[in-house]
């Protein structure tokens, strides 16, 4: 699904990803895990092409995204930070999204699933954290795109929400689409995920199951085998 | 790009500042026309208003959008679009509602006051484009300081540094190297000074068209003795449409390599 080969990404000084290697095959959930500034974002970013590489090949579906931006039509993306432009509406800014993606959208299902019907008519600007997140994320699932990429989706969303979420995921797996997903909550990572990708200082520390993971560890929960992996002498 | 320019654009229309810039045009053409009571001479008038205010209030909207429509950008760069049709699309949203405050704001009391019916049209029509012109060079050269600046305040400030240097220091500068090297030939020198700077070009231009000799200038006497006034419109005219692509293609160029 995703190949990545070498790639190398530095802002000033700060070398972020060195030689990052990954292969992310196809159907599945990934949770790329990592501390701080460990360089998830800018691996997800680099992914979308946001970002542009200094060094290395990415690929999604077969296709170098170098100088490329018809494959972004197979990726359904959901930022870390919900920004949006201010003086649009929920309506406005869904239909706007429709309009330059042109593609099959089941938006209805999902303003229901989050009951935004009374905001559909707010201005973007006047709307709290969780109901923003929540218009972030109707807009990333109402594509029906092969690969979808979650940045923290768990941000500010009530539980009710987080479980209509996981639903979704759980969905979504099950038409087998590939989701990578990045999270610091690990009972939500231990939930929704099937292959854990560690990340540190830049490179992939550990890519496998979460059963793999915990054995390796010696752990018997998620969140210590993630807060122990660094301090493992074995490196994949 | 279109999509995005449309967007761009209605965002705009609906935003109070375009309807305060249309407006300040409309009651500065009204006032105008009401004092001087003579087209012609209003043309004049409107010209030295509009060489200064135009390019400071492209360059002020122009960084101001494009900070103010950071997440809008990014939230486009996730989708399948073209970079270049992003920043050329909000580019042009900016750029078009810009000149058409210009042009509704100016062109309606001319109209109302019997500009068909006068001969100077073509003046006025020429006023208009070098206005457009303002607007549309203005406007890129803040979105390129505004692309190469993460820090708002910085960009915000080399953009006002950027039209106070061609609007006022420039002219002072030029002005003194005349006097400080009025031994050697000064044509050449002061041809190409006019080039680079679109303000003064676009000065040169309407004086050229309008034939005022007094006020041309010591750089619109060469211009003119040099060109003779067709070429000379040409020139300046091609001057700026240089001035206009350049920094566009640049634009182009910054944007396809910038990290968001």
């Amino acid at each position: 699904m995703i190949h990545i080969e070498g790639l190398c990404k530095k802002f000033g000084k700060n070398k972020v990803l060195s030689d990052l290697d990954l292969n992310i095959e196809e159907g599945g959930v990934f949770a790329v895990l990592g501390p701080n500034g460990s360089g998830k974002t800018t691996l997800i970013k680099s992914v979308l092409g946001m970002v542009v590489p200094d060094k290395g090949r990415i690929s999604v579906m077969g296709e170098p995204i170098k100088k490329n931006w018809k494959y972004r039509k197979k990726i359904d993306y959901l930022p870390q930070i919900a920004n949006f432009p201010g003086n649009l509406r929920v309506k406005e800014l869904i239909r706007m999204i429709k309009d330059l993606r042109q593609g099959e959208s089941n938006e209805e299902k999902l303003i229901t699933l989050f009951k935004l019907e009374p905001f559909l008519d707010k201005k973007l600007s006047t709307l709290s954290g969780g109901t923003k997140q929540k218009v972030n994320i109707v807009l990333a699932f109402m594509f029906d795109s092969p690969l979808l990429i979650l940045d923290e989706p768990t941000t500010g969303l009530d539980p009710a929400s987080l479980i209509h979420l996981k639903e979704l995921i759980r969905e979504q797996k099950q038409k087998k689409k590939t989701i990578l997903i990045t999270s610091h909550i690990m009972q939500f990572v231990a939930e929704v995920s099937d292959i854990i990708i560690y990340l540190l200082e830049g490179d992939i520390y550990f890519k496998g199951t979460i059963a793999e993971l915990k054995t390796k560890t010696a752990q018997t929960d998620l969140e210590h085998a993630i807060a122990s992996i660094a301090t493992t002498p074995a490196h994949v | 790009m279109f999509k995005i320019l449309k967007y761009s654009f209605y965002d705009l229309i609906r935003s109070r500042w375009s309807y305060v810039y249309f407006l300040f045009y409309l009651l500065l053409g009204f006032v105008l026309l009401f004092l001087n009571n003579d087209i012609s001479k209003a043309i004049i008038t409107l010209m030295n208003v509009i060489i200064i205010l135009v390019p400071l209030i492209s360059t002020i909207f122009g960084i101001m959008y494009f900070y103010n429509s950071k997440e809008f950008t990014e939230l486009l760069l996730a989708q399948p679009i073209k970079r270049s049709s992003i920043f050329l699309g909000q580019y042009f949203g900016v750029a078009g509602s810009l000149t058409l405050s210009l042009v509704f704001g100016l062109g309606i009391p001319f109209v109302l006051y019997g500009l068909f019916k006068s001969d100077a049209i073509f003046d006025f029509t020429l006023l208009l484009v070098t206005g457009a012109f303002l607007t549309l060079i203005f406007t890129v050269l803040s979105f390129n300081i505004a692309l190469s600046n993460e820090n708002k305040i910085k960009g915000f400030g080399y953009a006002v540094l950027l039209w106070l240097f061609l609007a006022v220091i420039y002219d002072g500068l030029f002005l003194m190297s005349l006097i400080v090297f009025k031994e050697y030939p000064l044509d050449g020198f002061s041809l190409a000074a006019t080039m680079f700077n679109p303000i003064d070009l676009s000065r040169t231009l309407i004086l050229l068209k309008l034939d005022i000799s007094a006020l041309l200038g010591y750089t619109g006497a060469v211009f003119k003795k040099f060109f003779g006034t067709d070429q000379g419109l040409f020139i300046s005219m091609f001057m700026l449409v240089l001035w206009t692509v350049l920094p566009i293609w640049r634009l182009v160029i910054i944007s396809k390599k910038k990290d968001f």
